[in-house]
């Protein structure tokens, strides 16, 4: 099923010269963990902005093109709405938690759409359980780690029990392990259909991609590829897009290039281990 | 350069700080750092990296113990002199930039150095064309890309000419553009002979560019040596909260897989090289046996 349709979209910020986004068309189907790639001032913002209608509503500019989330045009439904099927977390969640406590926090949003209280009750509970954050629950987001300040935000857009999440960098302030845990408990989320699909942006291709099922490429405002995480990754366009190529990639590309290696490149260290395995 | 008495441009003894909420955040600190070196710090969020980095420049006071730059004890000497000394780029641009347009971001960060005033404005000029800003020169800088608000940040600092640079994460957020151009900076200023301290989460950076890594946890200096050594022990990784970068998890796979894998081979080019040979190998294996 579509979740997000765009339907030849384009978007140009009130006195900014050029389009940021270009004759999109996109579908974002259900069940999906989806990557989205490119490079610096490719668009990657601008396009989650026009995903839960931050872009036109809360941006103002010139509009070509229409958003659908499931069925509801971007343009009229209000992003308070829309907010309730597509959930938004930021890469500095310093900057989105407000409360003074961490128990606080996750009902802020359950609250302010007017959740029952015994609902609301029973989805916090249910959220920590998710994020576990059990031994946070009484502190204050101000006083835990980065990576425990992410799970408290994820848990809060969890509580809004939105179909998709997009996730603007949430690992880039977090040590290496911390990052790999959020990214595989996003993925255990959608696995355990708490969720029906999410979007990452990430510039850290080497610990997200194994996780990816699509990667969405963007360059100058354009979506250039679009599609199983190996066919998008195997392409021209992918290698020659200035994104960061995780090592085992680019390793295998070079060896491709020198006409040593035949075949698909592997995008994690497991699948580099098994494909040098069944060559040997 | 040497690791030599007089080369010796930080010295840190003893050093413990507490916040004034009660954190202890550094619980006895030791490290030489010699001019001209490359140093990575790495540690979990909350191991006291980015506190240590503030004594630096005296943005913090020692509660106990000394911190030297260059012969001074930051305790006694000037903030205005410490930081034309000390460089620190923060790791979050929003919170180090404030003007009005980039191009004033840069005039701030120049003002008080005594320049006259074309020169002022040929250094204003020469640094936007080199980190790339020109055209966003008259733009205010809240409405630059992340990538874009790293490059002017870095830019404010590097205008400035310190001898010591601190880096705090500059690789967050940035493409593959952005990380050779963070690579070359720190190759170019490495080779006019400064000091360059990163404190970084990117393993993959620091296997390519950090010779020498000091691992924090806890505000304590835990591990102290060669970046390659640092990231391929088991212990120190999980102190550490790091993973090994990719190229060290595959030579580690193909040690374990009964291959002579040589010992920088953690490097991209040195595993190409090895890889290419092995596959090469088995290449003329197959065909040597076609009928």
């Amino acid at each position: 099923m579509n979740l997000i349709k765009f339907e030849d979209f384009s978007f140009k910020y009130d006195q900014a010269q050029d389009f940021v986004l270009k004759d999109i068309k996109l579908n974002i189907e259900s069940g999906k963990f989806i990557l989205l790639c490119g490079i610096t001032g490719s668009g990657k913002t601008s396009l989650v902005r026009a995903m839960n209608g931050l872009i036109p509503q809360f941006y103002h500019g010139e509009i070509k093109g229409d958003v659908f989330v499931k069925g509801k045009n971007t343009k009229n439904v209000p992003t308070s709405t829309l907010s309730r099927d597509v959930g938004l977390v930021f890469q500095n969640p310093e900057n989105q938690l407000i409360a003074m406590n961490v128990e606080r926090e996750i009902a802020f949003g359950p609250e302010n759409i007017g959740i029952p209280w015994d609902e609301m009750d029973s989805r916090i509970k249910e959220c920590i359980k998710i994020t576990d954050i059990e031994h946070l629950r009484k502190k204050a987001p101000f006083e835990i780690s980065g990576g425990e300040q992410q799970r408290v935000a994820i848990a809060s857009i969890l509580a809004l029990q939105p179909e998709i999440i997009i996730f603007d960098e949430p690992t880039s302030l977090l040590d290496p392990k911390s990052a790999i845990q959020i990214l595989n408990l996003l993925k255990k989320i959608l696995l355990e259909k708490k969720i029906s699909t999410i979007i990452v942006i990430e510039h850290r291709l080497d610990i997200v991609l194994p996780l990816a099922d699509e990667v969405i490429l963007i360059d100058k405002g354009r979506i250039i590829e679009h599609g199983e995480a190996h066919y998008v990754i195997n392409g021209e366009k992918f290698l020659n897009s200035g994104v960061n190529i995780p090592k085992c990639v680019s390793v295998f590309q070079k060896l491709m290039n020198q006409n040593i290696f035949i075949g698909k490149l592997p995008i994690s260290i497991e699948e580099t281990k098994n494909l040098i395995n069944s060559i040997k | 350069m040497e690791k030599k008495l007089e080369n010796l441009q930080i010295l840190v003894n003893h050093l413990t700080y507490h916040y004034p909420d009660g954190t202890i955040a550094l619980k006895g600190i030791n490290l030489n750092i010699y001019s001209g070196e490359i140093v990575g710090i790495m540690g979990k969020n909350g191991a006291g990296k980015s506190t240590l980095i503030k004594t630096f420049n005296g943005l913090l006071k020692p509660t106990t113990g000394v911190v030297y730059i260059e012969n001074d004890d930051v305790n006694n000497v000037l903030m205005s002199k410490l930081t034309r000394i000390v460089g620190i780029v923060f790791q979050n641009p929003d919170l180090q930039l404030f003007a009005n347009t980039v191009e004033d971001e840069i005039r701030f960060s120049l003002k008080n150095l005594n320049f006259t005033k074309t020169e002022l404005e040929n250094q204003i000029n020469l640094t936007l064309e080199k980190f790339k800003l020109k055209k966003f020169q008259n733009r205010t800088p809240f409405t630059l890309s992340g990538g874009e608000k790293k490059r002017l940040a870095i830019a404010s600092i590097m205008c400035r000419n310190p001898k010591i640079i601190v880096f705090d994460e500059p690789t967050i957020g940035q493409d593959a553009e952005g990380v050779e151009f963070i690579r070359n900076l720190i190759k170019e200023k490495h080779s006019e002979g400064k000091t360059i301290i990163i404190v970084t989460h990117d393993i993959e950076f620091a296997i390519d560019n950090i010779p020498r890594t000091i691992l924090m946890a806890d505000g304590l200096i835990i591990a102290d040596g060669p970046t390659n050594k640092i990231l391929s022990q088991d212990q120190i990784l999980n102190i550490g909260s790091l993973i090994s970068p990719q190229l060290i998890q595959l030579s580690k796979f193909l040690i374990d897989s009964g291959f002579k894998v040589p010992d920088n081979a953690y490097l991209k080019e040195n595993m190409i090289q090895f890889l290419g040979s092995f596959l090469k190998e088995k290449m003329e294996i197959t065909e040597g046996g076609k009928p």
